[in-house]
């Protein structure tokens, strides 16, 4: 196996059930595919120290900050963004409605973030206390709206999902 | 869990005002689909990298771009040198000395904050801006530094302005009513030697940036940006580039919160300008987290000395003076205006009559401040706080009933204040009632005894401030009687076109306060449509032709100018609108009902016609409409201007502001002995901003501007070491509150309409910084239970608390009690 130091690879990954190559940097990271290479910008930057969660997306089911994962490392993982929400129709989801219901945004720009650690919690908790909630999204900063709404609105989707 | 105290409402209104209808902008946001600055692209676009000082103060010795330049990619840079060659300096707000300063786009000759920037490096990626940017060579001579403000007026304290001949920004005294009179009068005096109410800022999540494009045929930018303030970014660059107004198109879309921190990126802006004109390419910018904290707008940082109060033995307070000394950092962005703005609260709630301010304003190696929600008034709000905690206590009275006895009656509101403000209306003393009951403030004895048990001290604590909304930019003459400014306005139009489109723009910047849906709401009532078939432009632009000078989404006042633009646009195009209908349908404009979409005959439900139907006819089908239709457009433009004097500068005395919002804040926290920790374990925020267009989005910035007053107060702070290196420079180090942080937030409102604005609606969002004085107060008060010590600081970590159970004397000595 070479030792020599490779600046760029071929990467696949699959985003949003859709199948992507790409030549990438080896120091590129994976939000930085994700909103320049996948022009899916819906996933934001708000730090450079992994402590703002605007970033998370799902690696293989999974919430992870992609600002804090380099590209080359999705090799051969499904990533799900939040441009990925939402039903077939065109309709929100229950958690996206939950959100607009319970005025969980007020700028925005946690949001696609929060929806993500959300969907990991309810999928792996469907029926989470507010402190399981708030716990799930301690790595998400929201500086417009003190979470207050944001809890509200998790926990409103995890009721109307009937479990 | 919110819970929600509301008082019924006062005023009718339309259908749809003051209904919590879905917001318009949701659908985009929750979708992914925003459009933020960062996401906006361009063929060809270079990305731009700043280099910025290690030091806080140092002589630059020289430059050289040359290795960077030499990488392949990299498209070009841009210096100090080649920005004072193309352009002036910022104009200055001050008058003399701070009128001297000489701030550019990037450092020229010298740095004087660590973070600043001194040469942008473009590249056709992100990563390789940054490492052209590593590769650029910067001799540095380092300088002496100045970090403490109460230091720079000393004799061997390093300047940082040659040019102003010293760190003094501006200097002024505001005096009014009689002094002598107040501390002759008083039974006691209660002395406060220092105060100092810390720096730190609301970092919205998104940082700054802009992509900006030079049009080489009509010499004209496209600056697309999330600048929340673009009339004050246009009159800062023009000059500066030597360009007239015309040559600066604004766009913006979506925000990711402002609270200020967006109004002063215009030297950013200015580079930018310089090198999409110099490299012939669309640059863009982003700013990182890292350089954010370290360069923009931080909140003024204040200190207060030889604070002296008059009071009788009752508690009634009849007066106070001090001396204000604030920190503007290294550069005069926005300020000395900080130096005026407080002033629109100088009484905060109380009725004290005679208050004296000698306020100074100093330059020190720190990042710049400008304006961070609850400007200058936050400061100054938590001194007559503080004031009233502490004379509670010295003179072992109630907090609450101080408050009450002191507080503005609302039968006497209006109520001009001692220096000319007027308070439109609202009821202190009830909104305080609704916190304290929230807060269960009835039953804090018996839980201060089961802290106890626990080891805990419990204490209760009260914060009332007021949000001051709509400013008279006449103010600005206190600091600078030369300036030209006053008044203020706000541009909305409001149009119906050929398919019965109802299309409104604005010239606001909104960052997340729903100003999309707000102004939906009122066209709708106005016309008589649905919200849902009103369509608002989303952000800012300048080729709508719907912005002024005063344009921008800053200092509490969207419900007030925009949503009264809106009003006055909408009322014109419904007038327009009846009498079309009235020349078709063969009756007067007053015969004509606007409702559901149609305009009717009153008299006759059969005669109608839809929107549709009058917007076609102006706009596609107008041969053979009567002389009288000839002004009809069913395009409205309007500008609100507030109905404000220019108040009398000698004096400085007037009103300041149009709207003047309540909040009371109470919370109870538990502190632990052992660590000095603080655990709020019951918190309420009671809010009148008079009519409410959305209680939704009202509550949801009661929620917002809480969180940052609870950050602020315990965790939040832009601290810096003796050499003026920032050590909170990151989300790391500078702890914003997270999900787990947050106590539980309890809400209440009341509504006292405002009678000088059309919708009886005041500006609301900034909050006054109700939760640092309540978490203030409430320490404390736990704190009595253990040697009594005073809270000086509006920030309050676990060590300092801890400092303060450990040793409540070196607090208690500040404070001097006379009785005369
Ligand atoms: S951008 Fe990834 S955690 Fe902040
Ligand atoms: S809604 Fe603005 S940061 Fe969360």
């Amino acid at each position: 196996m070479s030792t020599e130091p490779v600046n760029e690879k071929l990467i696949a990954v699959q985003v949003n059930g859709e199948s992507q190559e790409a030549v990438v940097e080896s120091r590129r990271l994976l939000v930085h595919f994700i909103r320049d290479d996948c022009l899916l910008t819906g996933t934001h930057v708000g730090c450079d120290t992994g402590n703002c969660g605007a970033c998370t997306v799902l690696v293989d089911g999974k919430a992870v900050k992609s600002c804090m994962m380099l590209a080359i490392q999705a090799e051969g993982t499904a990533i799900e963004t939040v441009e990925s929400l939402g039903g077939s129709d065109g309709e929100l989801e229950a958690l996206q409605q939950a959100f607009s219901d319970k005025h969980a945004l007020q700028c925005g720009y946690c949001t696609p973030g929060m929806l993500m650690s959300a969907k990991h919690l309810l999928e792996r908790n469907p029926n989470p206390t507010e402190a399981e909630v708030r716990k799930a999204i301690q790595g998400n900063i929201c500086r417009c709206t003190g979470y207050v709404n944001i809890v509200d609105a998790i926990l409103e989707a995890a009721e109307g999902s009937g479990s | 869990m919110s819970t929600t105290a509301t008082e019924k409402v006062t005023l009718e209104r339309g259908r749809y005002q003051g209904e919590s209808v879905p917001r318009k902008e949701d659908r985009r946001l929750l979708e992914g689909q925003g459009s933020f600055v960062d996401d906006i692209r361009r063929h060809a676009m270079g990305y731009v990298h700043f280099v910025r000082s290690p030091y806080a103060h140092a002589s630059i010795l020289s430059i050289d771009v040359g290795p960077a330049l030499e990488l392949e990619g990299v498209f070009g840079t841009l210096t100090g040198g080649e920005v004072a060659i193309a352009t002036d300096p910022f104009f200055q707000i001050a008058s003399p000395p701070g009128a001297h300063v000489k701030d550019y786009a990037l450092a020229v000759g010298k740095v004087r904050y660590a973070g600043e920037p001194v040469v942008a490096v473009v590249a056709a990626t992100r990563e390789l801006a940054r490492d052209a940017a590593d590769v650029v060579e910067v001799d540095y001579e380092p300088l002496p530094v100045l970090v403490d403000a109460r230091a720079a007026r000393n004799d061997d304290a390093p300047v940082l302005h040659d040019d102003a001949g010293g760190n003094l920004s501006w200097e002024g005294v505001y005096e009014w009513g009689d002094l002598d009179q107040a501390f002759a009068e008083a039974d006691r005096v209660v002395k406060i030697d220092e105060l100092h109410f810390d720096r730190f800022n609301s970092t919205p999540l998104e940082c700054d940036g802009a992509l900006v494009e030079y049009d080489r045929g009509t010499e004209q930018w496209t600056i697309h940006s999330n600048n929340q303030f673009p009339g004050f970014a246009a009159i800062m660059m023009g000059p500066a580039m030597r360009v007239g107004l015309d040559r600066l198109r604004f766009v913006s879309q979506d925000i990711g919160g402002g609270f200020g921190n967006k109004i002063t990126s215009h030297p950013q802006l200015v580079a930018l300008c310089l090198l999409a004109r110099k490299l012939k390419r669309p640059v863009q910018w982003t700013e990182w987290r890292t350089d954010f904290h370290q360069s923009m707008s931080h909140g003024n940082e204040r200190w207060f000395h030889d604070v002296e109060v008059a009071v009788k033995a009752d508690g009634t307070l009849l007066g106070f003076r001090c001396k204000a000394l604030d920190d503007a950092g290294a550069f005069l962005r926005y300020e000395p205006l900080g130096g005026v703005i407080w002033a629109q609260v100088t009484p905060g709630l109380y009725r004290w009559q005679h208050v004296k301010v000698e306020f100074t304003q100093v330059m020190t190696n720190k990042a710049p401040v400008s304006p961070n929600r609850g400007y200058s008034r936050m400061q100054h709000l938590w001194l007559t706080e503080r004031i009233i905690d502490i004379v509670a206590s010295q003179l072992e009275l109630d907090p609450v009933e101080i408050r009450k006895l002191n507080y503005i009656k609302t039968d006497e509101m209006p109520y001009t204040t001692p220096n000319g403000c007027v308070y439109d209306s609202g009821d202190y003393g009830r909104c305080l009632d609704i916190a304290l009951e929230l807060v269960g403030a009835d039953t804090v004895d018996a839980r201060r005894r089961d802290a106890e048990a626990r080891g805990k001290l419990l204490g209760l604590g009260i914060g009332s401030t007021l949000d001051s909304g709509t400013n008279n930019f006449a103010q600005s003459r206190f600091i600078n009687p030369e300036l030209q400014f006053s008044g203020n306005n706000e541009v909305a139009t409001v149009k119906l076109d050929i398919f019965g489109e109802v299309v409104v723009t604005l010239g606001t910047t909104p960052q997340g306060q729903g100003h999309e849906t707000t102004a939906a709401q009122v066209v709708a009532d106005t016309i008589g449509c649905t919200h849902e078939m009103v369509t608002v432009r989303a952000g800012h632009d300048s080729y709508w032709n719907s912005h002024a000078g005063f344009s921008g989404t800053y200092a509490s006042q969207f419900a007030v100018t925009g949503l009264s633009a809106v009003k006055g646009a909408a009322d014109q195009l419904a007038d327009q609108m009846r009498r079309l209908a009235a020349v078709v349908l063969g009756t007067t404009p007053d015969g004509i009902v606007l409702a559901g979409g149609m305009a009717t005959r009153a008299d006759n439900p059969d005669a109608a016609l839809p929107f549709m139907a009058l917007g076609a006819i102006i706009n596609a089908n107008n041969a053979g409409l009567p002389p009288e239709t000839e002004d009809i457009t069913l395009n409205a433009r309007y500008v609100y201007r507030p109905p404000f004097d220019v108040p009398d500068i000698e004096k400085k005395y007037g009103n300041l502001t149009l709207t003047y919002s309540t909040q009371i804040h109470a919370c109870v926290v538990e502190i632990d002995r052992e660590t000095g920790e603080v655990e709020i374990v019951d918190y309420a925020a009671v809010d009148d901003c008079g009519t409410r267009i959305h209680p939704q989005i009202v509550e949801g910035q009661v929620h917002g501007a809480t969180a940052h007053a609870i950050g602020a107060a315990l965790w939040e702070t832009f601290h810096y070491d003796d050499d003026g290196q920032l050590l909170t420079a990151n989300f790391y180090d500078y702890h914003v509150p997270h999900a787990l942080d947050m106590p539980p937030i309890k809400t209440g409102s009341i509504e006292s309409p405002s009678p000088f604005t059309p919708l009886g609606t005041k500006g609301m969002g900034e909050g006054g910084g109700g939760g640092i004085h309540c978490v203030c107060s409430a320490i404390q008060d736990a704190l009595a239970g253990a040697g009594g010590a005073v809270v000086t600081d509006s920030h309050n970590p676990a060590e300092r608390v801890w400092k303060m159970l450990q040793d409540p004397e070196a607090s208690r000595a500040v404070v001097h009690v006379a009785s005369t």
